[in-house]
């Protein structure tokens, strides 16, 4: 015990490690009837950790490009435990945008976007943003039927687009078709390209939490400022805080290993897809509006316009801290209220609705 | 709540060491479920990276391996080969015997190579010699001799075996 304190000590004096103790200690995290939504994007931060942690030792074994599927199948059949690595690299993906959206729409509800929040609001929906690109790119990486449909149909989509959409579908697709060249370049932006975005991005959301401190809800901001409560950051949040990663960890484990992550059989481009072929469940939503907007105008005018809805209706999302009338801070946002139970209700039914039309 | 009764703080708490031994006790179970979670994901994650060793492992224990038509290998030459996962070397003498040796020189791990001209076995990196015939370290680094396997020529060809 002697011996640690005397070397807390040496790197206290060197790195003034007290004061960032004095430091955590000196802040506090607000306690009031919503606080549970505070723990969300620590979990959305864990399942991160994990993702690069199992990200980095699928690495180890993991060959795109024409061996692709081969590689895949050995890590899921021939190494040790690499079912289990990859099992949990896949939920993990699921509950990492799964607790994502809880965090976007609790931070929504409790209005946490305005001032001097706006800009954690946008590095969020940024970040939001670039895990999807992260879940759509890593989905193709087994090159299994299934990733190669759904980056085939995901890759169509721009087609619609006039003029440039053609092209840019090619270009990301590295030819007419989905083969080994999309695998690669879907790869190098899997394990390079997002994560150079996604980390200093992260890093910037953090520190902007950290700058601002936690937002209260306007229910609570209205309070006297005697009467709100309060807890210290450290030990008492912090501990909260690791109590729920371990439990986001136990329900990891639980499901990794339970329900390990099918491989499929390898993508076969001479094959038709197979019946009720569907994507990833955060983009139903935007699959079955597709797919309405298709059946209710006939030709790529249908999709069209859906990409567009879908798209004006992100940005209004996006700007919402901009807009929101009732944005001075203690009072009640009501018709922010209503466009976000709006927004839920829509991705709520529509996904419903596309689970419903599959079978 | 009115009633003022003075109360020494220690009369509400258990005494002091009741209190050490449930903190030594909570900081001993938090310990043991910590080591807990340290095994539960360090020994999938040390298998996972330990797997190509183990089949290297596996590899290895081979005894016996057969050059299909190495016997009409000329005199005076060396067929490399693999050895499980060991570069290893057949050579036929001028006398026309043959030498199956290790070809990993004992000193660093370098592949060793058969100098017909000089009738030696040098290795490149440091400059180690061995004796073609036995395996004998006979110059530079070298702190042993080559690892010698048994030759078997047959008609359709050469089988090498551990000694």
């Amino acid at each position: 015990m002697k011996a640690l304190s005397s070397i807390y000590t040496w790197a206290d004096e060197r790195l003034g490690l007290d004061d960032l103790l004095h430091f955590a200690q000196k802040k506090r995290v607000p306690e009031h009837a919503h606080s549970a939504w505070y723990y969300w994007g620590g979990i959305s931060l864990f399942f991160f950790l994990v993702q690069a942690i199992t990200g980095v030792l699928l690495l180890i074994y993991y060959r795109p490009g024409p061996d692709a599927f081969e590689s895949t199948r050995q890590i899921t059949y021939e190494i040790h435990f690499g079912w289990l690595i990859r099992s949990a690299h896949s939920w993990a993906a699921n509950l990492m945008i799964a607790a994502i959206f809880v965090h976007m729409f609790s931070v929504f509800f409790m209005k946490a976007y305005r001032k001097p929040r706006e800009f954690g609001w946008w590095s969020g929906m940024v970040l939001l943003l670039v895990t999807m690109v992260f879940g759509f790119s890593g989905y193709l990486l087994p090159m299994n039927e299934l990733a190669f449909f759904a980056t085939k149909v995901g890759l169509d989509i721009p087609n619609s687009l006039p003029v440039i959409g053609h092209k840019i579908a090619t270009l990301v697709r590295g030819g007419p078709e989905v083969n080994e060249f999309t695998v690669q370049r879907f790869f190098a932006l899997h394990v390079v390209v997002l994560p150079a975005l996604f980390i200093p991005l992260l890093g910037f959301h953090l520190w902007l939490v950290q700058k601002h401190g936690n937002a209260v809800p306007p229910a609570e901001e209205a309070k006297p400022p005697a009467q709100r409560k309060s807890i210290p950051f450290f030990p008492n949040f912090m501990m909260k805080d690791l109590a729920m990663w371990l439990i986001a960890l136990n329900v990891l484990a639980l499901l990794a290993s339970m329900f390990p992550w099918d491989l499929g059989a390898p993508a076969d481009s001479l094959k038709p897809a197979p019946t009720g072929i569907h994507p990833e469940w955060y983009f139903m939503s935007s699959f079955q509006v597709l797919k309405l907007f298709g059946q209710w105008f006939p030709g790529a005018a249908g999709e069209a316009l859906g990409m567009i809805l879908f798209t004006l209706g992100l940005v209004m999302w996006f700007l919402i801290p901009l807009y929101d009338p009732s944005g001075k801070s203690g009072q009640r946002a009501r018709w922010a209220t209503y466009f976000g139970l709006f927004a839920l209700s829509i991705l709520l039914v529509t996904t419903i609705w596309a689970y419903a039309a599959l079978n | 709540m009115s009633k003022t009764v003075s109360q020494s703080p220690g009369q509400e708490s258990p005494p002091d060491t009741d209190v050490a031994t449930r903190r030594a006790f909570v900081w001993a179970a938090l310990g043991a479920a910590g080591v807990c979670y340290a095994g539960a994901i360090g020994y999938p994650v040390y298998r996972y990276l330990a797997s190509p060793v183990e089949r290297a492992e596996a590899e290895s224990a081979v005894t016996e391996v057969t050059l299909k038509d190495a016997q009409k290998l000329p005199l005076g030459s060396v067929l490399m080969f693999k050895f499980g996962p060991r570069p290893s070397m057949l050579i036929h003498h001028q006398d026309g015997s043959w030498v199956a040796l290790s070809a990993v020189c004992t000193h660093l791990g370098c592949t060793v190579q058969y100098q017909p001209a000089r009738n030696v076995i040098h290795c490149a990196c440091h400059g180690g010699e061995y004796d073609p015939v036995t395996g004998k370290n006979i110059s530079g680094p070298p702190p042993r001799p080559l690892t010698r396997y048994v030759a078997k020529v047959t008609d359709t060809g050469v089988v090498v075996s551990r000694t």
